[in-house]
Formats: C-alpha cells, structure tokens, sequence
C-alpha cells in the first residue's frame, strides 16, 4: 500500500516540479517590470519600465522582426507538413521520411542554425560550389542571405527544425483519427486524394496537433539561440533584445529587460490569440469548401511539389551538418575553394581535452535529466491507468506550459530565485531547469504508446494474481521497452539543445555543447565552431540510434529465458 | 490526474518578495593583511575567473596560468567563459538581489570601461585591494596612465591592470595597396571601394571604440571628452560630427551600412572570405597571431592612423561577495608578473602587450620581453603611433545609445 501511496502522489509532484520555477520566474520578471526590484532601489511600483521599454529605439522592428518570422515559420512548417500527407498519404516515401524525422528532430537548432549559415551566407558552400566557375565571383557577393533584413534566414532555420517535429505529432495523430478509413471513405465517393485528405482527415488530425503548433508557434516567437546566428542583429528579434537589455552594464536597464521579457509573454499569448483567430476564419470557409463537394484532381503536381520540398529540406540539415563536420577536420578552407584546401585533426587535437569535459557535462545531465523525467513520467502513467483516469485537456495545456511560455519570460525570476534557495549555479539547478522542458517533451513522447498499449495483458496477468507492481515491471515495461527508450532519447536530445536554461541556471560554470557552440559563433573560427557543434549534434544521434538498437539483444535475450517455462 | 497545488503560489509569491528585499548596497573595505598571510588563506581555494572566452588563444593562455597557480600557489584557477563580460555584472547583481553578501559564485572578472564603472558605481566590487599585490608595483604607470584611470573613471585599486589594448586596422595587401592615415582619409577610401568596409555593430567593444576613434579625432576639443557627458543640447554640439561622418560613411559600407558584423572575429573572418577588405582589433599582435593560426592569409599586414588611435587598458577585479577572495588575489598577482607579462605578449601565444615598465624589471626580467618573436604584420612599438585617452564612459553609453537609435531600426 505504501507504494501506491507514493505512486499517486507523483503526479503532483511532478507538476509542482515543473510548474513551480515557471510561476515563480514569471513573478520574479513581472515584479521588476512594474518597477520592484529592491536591489537596484526600485522599491515601489510604477509604470515607468514600460515607458522606458516603448522608448527604446528599433522596438518596433524587433517586433516585426519577431513576429514575421515567427508566423512564417510557423506556418511554412505547417503548411509543408499537411501538404506532404495530403499529396503522400500511405507512400513509401512518408515511410522513409519518417524514419528521418527522429534523427531531424534530435538535432540541436543551434547545430543546425550554425551549418546552415555556412551554407547559405554570400561566402558559404553553396557560392563556393559554383564560383568562380559559374558565377564570376571572385569575392563573395555583397547580398544578405543570412541576417537580412526580413529574418528569412532565421524563418528557414525554424522551418528545417520544427517541420519534422510537427510532421511525426501529426503522423502520430493520423492514427489516433483513423485516417485510412476517414480517406477510404471519401476516396470511394471520389474525390481526389488530396482533397480527400484535406476534406475528410485533416478537420480530425488538426484537433489534436494544435498543441503542438502552438508550441511551434511560441518557439517561433521566442527563440534565442537560432536568432543569434541567423537573425540580422541591428536590431535584433525580441527576444535576443530582451536578453541584451538584461546584460546591459547599465544595470537599470534591468528594469526595461523585465518589461521586456514581459511584452515577449504578450507578444507570444497574442500570437496564439491570432493563430486562434485564424483557426476559426480557416474554419468557416473550410466548412463552405467541403460542403461544396468539389472532387478535386488527383494530385499528380501536388505530390513531386511537397515531396521535392520536404527532400530539401532534409538534404539542407543533412548538409548543415556535413558542413559542420567538414569544417572540423579543416586546416585552410578560403573564398572561392569548392572544398577545404588542407585537411588535420589538428583542431580536433587542440580542443580534445576541453571538448571531452564539455561533451561530459553535456551527457551527464542530458542523461540525468532524461531518467528523472522518465522516471516521473511513468510514474504518473502507471498512475492514470491503475486508477483509472484520463488526461483531460487542461492537464495537457500544463504540460505544454514551459512548452509554451517563452525561455525568456522568466528565467531571469528563476535565477533570483535559485540563488535565495543557494542552488544557482548548481548541478542541481541545472538538471532541474532542464527537466523543466525535458520533460513535457517525454510525457508526449510516452504517453500515447503507453495508453496504447492493450489492456488485456496486464488484465490477464492481475487475473493470474501477479500483483500490480509486478505487472509493471514484467509485463508492461518490457513490452513497452522501445517507446521508453525512444522517450529517453528524445529527453536526452532536448536537454542537450538547451541555450537559456544553461546560461541562467548553470551560471556559467555549467558549460555544455550547446553554450559553447552559440558562444563560439560570434567568435569566427569556422573550425572550432565545427568542433562544437558538430559534437552536439552527435551526442543526441547516437542516443537516437542507441534507443533503437538496444532493444534487439533484450528482446531476444529476454525470448530465450522465457521460452523454456 | 495531475492536480493543481494552489497554495504554491502564496507561498512561492512569498519567497520571492524575501529574496527581493533581502538587498542593499555592499560593504567596501580595504585589503589590509599582508601577502604572506593572504597567500597563506589562498592556499588550496579554487578560483571562478568569469572571462570572455570568446578567442582560443587568450583560453589557452588562461589555462596555461592556471597550471602555473596551482603549481606555485596550490589554487584551483576554473575560467568561466563569458559571451560577455556583462553576464558576471548581472550575476553579481542577481545574487546582491537574493542577499548572498559571500560564498557569490564569481571570485575574478576580466574587466574594463563601462562595466567596472557601473560595478564600482553600484558598490560590487572588493578591495581596495591592488596595493598589497607585490608585482602590481611593477606596472608602467607613468607612460601607461590608463593602468590607474580606466576610461576616465579612477581604479582606486579596485582592478588590477592585466594588459594594453591599443586600436588598429587590418588589411590585406593583395587587394588593398593605400591605407588611409585618418578618420577622414577612410571616408574617402571607402566612398572609392564601396562596399568594403565595415565596422562591428555597437555595442560591440571595437565598434563602440571605432566612433570614439571618430568622436575624437573629429573633435573640436578632445579635452571636453575627459569629462562626463554633458546636457543633450551640449552633447549634440559636441556628437555632431561623429553622426554627420556616419551619415556621409555608412552608405559606403557593406550591405550599404543596413548590416554590421558581430564581433571584431566575425569582421577578421569577413576579411578572410575576402567579403571586405579591412578588419579592426585591438590587439597589435592579433594580425600575426591569426597568420600563424591559419585565420588570414600571409599578405595581411596592420595599420594605424598618423594622429593616433585610442588605447586603454584591461584589468582584472574581484566581486564584494567572492567566495576565493585570496585566491583571487593570488591569481591577479600572478597575472602582472614578468613571467606571465611575457608569455601573454608573446605573438605565438596571445600577444598582449605588457602592463609592466621595462624600467622597474631586473635585465633577467627585461630579456624575457626582448626576446620574444616579432610577427610578420606586427607594427613594432614605435610605429604604433600616439595612444588618444578613452573618452569618459558617460560619452560611450549616450553614443552607443543614439547610434542605435540612427542606425539600429
């Protein structure tokens, strides 16, 4: 019984364990804003922050900045996502795809933002491949392909990286809505396969991915670390403003940054707001549209289109990253060269040893982080099921809390308060903030394999009196061995991507791959940025490619000490 | 399922305001204990040095004085690397805010200009403390007055002086046959290459220096620079010139002055990719050192203005809650001694110019500056030109802020 006591009040925890930092971060950035800050002698409350906010010159621009890119990316990344199931429905090639997603989605943004600038910028690979053979160029072109002044480097950075994580929630929800037989159905009253898709399954799989767009939605609007290398600089998005402003060494700029990181929760909220609006209006005319009864044709362009566009963007993080990897291994790569003109493992050599303490950093916290959130996780699953709940939809709108809120708004109030309770600048602030995150992504991840799984196993198993705990252990865990690894991976990946939480709550003492490859960008040397980032993309691919290979060998050992009894 | 705790937030609400009001400006005091006894105490403390770590070279060279103070002093020397070095003033502040007076999680901090003043302002710092520091002795005061007065404001033995910074150009010859000799002579330069110069965006330390370096020389009065910044009507007299100069530059620039480069190695990688055809440094040496490193091709070389460019000095200095204090001090010491002077000026490792008077050193002392290597795109001391003062840090932060204000939206 006492088990079970603790097993029910897990869930509480757990919420308390993510949600507590967040409310209590908000406050602590809110108070600041309306002008309470004791420490820089702001003790009473005034409105002045936010006037001296709505002063600040290039506001406006940082704000179209942000929510140009935000919504763009956004929708761009929905837009391909639903357009390649709608042309690809069942094909091989979604198949295949899929299988990529995982690896795409464990990419770190700041790896792959940092690949893609090599590969885009006037003087990057692409140029080099074709110059001066082609193009004349004997010097770079001065045109702005990267930090120009419509963010669309930065809105293609987000596309390569949100798309795949939106395309395998919504391949996911697929078969949640019962797709086949959605589309079965209106194929045999003819119409077009993709307006069959769009008609028939996209209104039900859309019910269930909003959380996930929204959460798209939010990182669009926020992001910090992707924006800091492909988002033009004079002036920046938002929420690389906000985060100068907090490190301006004026220090009552302190007050305009909390105001600040304020306006980039409104900014966020009115965006979701606005999205929502657009659900409704898409909503009216595409009931009108479906009634109407067009058949549509039989999407012989639309599949090559969505298909060539899903391709690319996959061939441009796979060669971001090669990119990366082959700047690690370069000794002299100048304007115009297709290619490295010298190659060592020089650099590799150099940074060995501080590259192997950060890369320790990195994995020891990942994986703690990961495990914490897994072991949480289950706990609360194992919960719901023995007791018989369901998740309703305000519990999944908390778990996308830390999903939703943006980095910015709040962890500065974290950090005050970490450092009251003396563990800033901790491991254990560290991890913690990184649970923060890992861990909605796991429950995500988990859950719906977990609620999947039939009942009539563990039914069975209780019938032949094993009790509940032992049912957990022998049946269900192993059973659900893949999608518990899978979920470990993917914890593991989003603990190593994190920027901010690193920054505030390691205090600088906790260096992982990602603070140092975002470091090094404004740094220069191309090689040592290879290095890092090339690292911290590894790190969660091998996880990725570790979570699917383990279970082989457990299975199978597993078959064998089974089969004799 | 997941339930909702509401009393978490009265009492988180509560936590917060404590650790809030937990505040008030902290106790400065003057080091008093004697070397021996501090070096004593420092013995087996480790050292969190929060240091830009944004440039290999200057990392290696920071590691290379940790193995030496542990081998010397048995102090732990850890180099927090910074992005930048405003992240230890907020995190200094953070902990002021939580009321953490010691144990604070920084016990070093690269520092200069605008940050020691806003430091020294708001009372974080520790010390005085330089005075007890045997080698500091040894710095060339009167031919380096900024190692005692940094951007104007006075150190007050807040900081110790750690190296020379003096701001120069790099181009490259196989593109660029004339350097200009001034600020207006670059104008002209520029509007007969456009689209190959540039200048890192401000904040950025060299492209705030790089309008002082215009400010200055375009002054009718550099003497009214010393002193705080005055009222606007005053300051725009005085500022005029600088924007009408921007005004007249910027369209010349790459991308037509509507982008800017990062950082000073962002720029050096610009020049090259060959996308422009200058870069700017502070660091004499950094030409030559990036030459060796394979960063820029041998036929970079560096210039510098015939009336002079700005210089200034940086130091290190210690928060008033360090947790090392000792070991801080140990460490700051360490920094000015001839030994780690020389290897740091040394082109092959870092090449930061001395802090130290070759007159104050024993001839032992004085050859290990005369026997270091010369790079090839090094101008040696005497064509380096005049050193023009740091304008007062209250000039810097107006023109910081008008700049973006013209050119940042």
């Amino acid at each position: 019984m006492r088990r079970r006591g603790l097993l029910s009040v897990l869930p509480a925890l757990t919420l308390t364990l993510f949600l507590a930092p967040v409310i209590a971060g908000l406050i602590g950035t809110w108070l600041p804003a309306f002008g309470y800050l004791p420490a820089l002698g702001g003790d009473s409350f005034t409105l002045a922050p936010w006037a001296m906010l709505a002063a600040q010159p290039g506001l406006g621009e940082s704000l179209r900045l942000t929510l140009l890119s935000g919504f763009l990316a956004t929708f761009l990344a929905f837009a391909l996502t639903v357009g390649f199931l709608a042309a690809c429905h069942g094909g091989r090639l979604v198949r295949a795809v899929r299988g990529l997603m995982a690896p795409l989605i464990a990419l770190p943004h700041a790896a792959v933002a940092l690949g893609l600038a090599f590969l885009i910028a006037p003087s990057g690979w692409l140029v080099r491949l074709v110059s001066p053979w082609a193009t004349g160029w004997q010097l770079p072109p001065d045109i702005a392909t990267v930090q120009d002044p419509n963010a669309l480097a930065l809105t293609l950075g987000l596309v390569v990286k949100e798309m795949p994580f939106l395309l395998l929630m919504t391949l996911a929800a697929l078969e949640q809505v019962r797709a086949d037989e959605r589309l079965a159905v209106a194929r045999s009253l003819g119409y077009g396969p993709v307006t069959a898709w769009l008609k028939a399954v996209l209104p039900a799989v859309y019910r269930q991915i909003r959380l996930p767009l929204y959460a798209v939605l939010a990182y669009a609007l926020s992001v910090v670390d992707v924006a800091l290398i492909l988002a033009p600089l004079t002036p920046p998005p938002l929420a690389v403003q906000v985060l100068r402003w907090f490190n301006d060494p004026d220090l009552s700029m302190r007050f305009v940054a909390a105001a600040g990181a304020c306006l980039q929760l409104l900014v966020v909220v009115a965006g979701i707001g606005l999205w929502r609006l657009g659900e409704i209006l898409a909503e009216r005319l595409g009931r009108a549209w479906i009634a109407g009864g067009s058949r549509g044709g039989n999407g012989r362009l639309a599949r090559p289109l969505a298909a060539g566009l899903v391709q690319g963007l996959v061939a441009l993080a796979a060669a971001s990253l090669l990119a990366l990897a082959l700047w690690s291994v370069t000794e002299r790569w100048r304007f115009p060269d297709a290619l490295p003109a010298s190659l060592g493992l020089e650099t590799w050599a150099r940074q060995a040893p501080h590259a192997a303490s950060v890369a320790g950093t990195t994995l020891a916290t990942g994986l703690l982080a990961a495990a914490i959130a897994l072991l949480l996780v289950l706990g609360c699953l194992e919960n719901e099921q023995r007791r018989g709940l369901t998740l309703s939809n305000r519990a999944l709108w908390l778990l996308y809390v830390p999903l939703l809120v943006p980095q910015v708004a709040f962890l500065f109030g974290t950090q005050v308060l970490a450092i009251q309770t003396g563990i800033d600048a901790t491991w254990l602030a560290l991890v913690w903030s990184h649970l923060l995150f890992v861990l909605p992504y796991v429950f995500l991840t988990l859950g719906d394999s977990y609620r999947a799984l039939d009942e009539r196993y563990a039914r069975t198993a209780l019938c032949l009196g094993a009790h509940p705990n032992r049912v957990f252990w022998q049946v269900k865990l192993p059973m659900l061995l893949r999608p518990v690894l899978f979920a470990l991976a993917v914890g593991f990946a989003v603990s190593v991507a994190q920027y901010l939480p690193t920054l505030f709550a390691g205090g600088g003492r906790f260096v992982t791959l990602t603070t140092e490859a975002v470091g090094l960008a404004a740094g220069g040397d191309r090689r040592v940025i290879g290095v890092y980032a090339f690292l911290q993309a590894l790190l969660p691919l091998i996880a990725f490619a570790a979570a699917l290979a383990v279970p082989k060998p457990l299975a199978l050992a597993r078959k064998l000490t089974v089969q004799p009894a | 399922m997941i339930r909702r705790r509401m009393p978490l937030f009265s009492m988180l609400i509560a936590a917060l305001a404590t650790a809030l009001g937990l505040s008030g400006p902290a106790e400065g005091g003057t080091e008093t204990r004697t070397w021996p006894e501090i070096v004593a105490a420092a013995k087996g403390q480790t050292v969190y040095w929060n240091a830009w770590g944004g440039d290999e070279r200057i990392n290696a060279y920071i590691a290379w004085v940790g193995d030496q103070v542990r081998e010397r002093y048995d102090v732990t020397l850890v180099h927090v690397k910074l992005a930048d070095t405003a992240d230890a003033v907020s995190r200094v502040l953070a902990e002021r805010a939580a009321g953490k007076k010691e144990g604070g999680s920084v016990d070093l901090i690269w520092i200069n200009g605008e940050n020691f003043a806003a430091m020294k302002q708001q009372h974080l710092l520790y010390g005085p403390f330089t005075q007890v520091l045997p080698n500091f002795h040894l710095v060339d005061f009167a031919d380096k007055p900024s190692t005692l007065v940094d951007f104007t404001v006075p150190t007050d033995g807040l900081e110790a002086p750690w190296g020379m910074a003096k701001l120069n150009f790099l181009y490259d010859t196989a593109r660029v046959t004339e350097t200009p000799g001034s600020i207006p002579a670059l104008l002209d330069w520029a509007k007969a290459h456009p689209g190959r110069f540039t200048y890192p965006a401000p904040p950025n330390f060299i492209g705030s220096t790089f309008l002082k370096q215009v400010l200055t020389e375009l002054a009718t009065d550099p003497a009214v620079l010393q002193k705080p910044a005055p009222d606007d009507a005053q300051f725009e007299a005085v500022t005029a010139r600088l924007w009408s100069y921007l005004d007249a530059l910027h369209p010349q620039l790459w991308r037509g002055g509507d982008a800017f480069p990062a950082s000073n190695p962002a720029q050096r990688q610009m020049l090259d990719d060959g996308v422009v055809d200058m870069s700017l440094s502070f660091n004499p040496a950094e030409a030559s050192s990036a030459i060796a490193n394979n960063l820029l091709p041998d036929t970079v070389r560096t210039f510098v203005f015939d009336k002079g460019t700005i210089g200034n000095t940086h130091f290190v200095a210690i928060p008033f809650n360090a947790n090392a204090a000792e070991g801080a001090m140990v460490v700051a010491d360490f920094l000015m001694s001839p030994k780690a002077q020389a290897v740091k000026q040394n082109p092959e490792a870092w090449g930061d110019p001395t802090v130290l008077s070759m007159a104050k050193l024993d001839p032992g002392q004085r050859h290990l500056f005369e026997s270091l290597p010369q790079g090839i795109a090094t101008l040696p001391p005497d064509k380096l030109g005049p050193t023009l003062l740091e304008p007062h840090p209250t000039w810097m932060t107006r023109i910081e802020a008008e700049w973006q204000r013209r050119y940042a939206r």
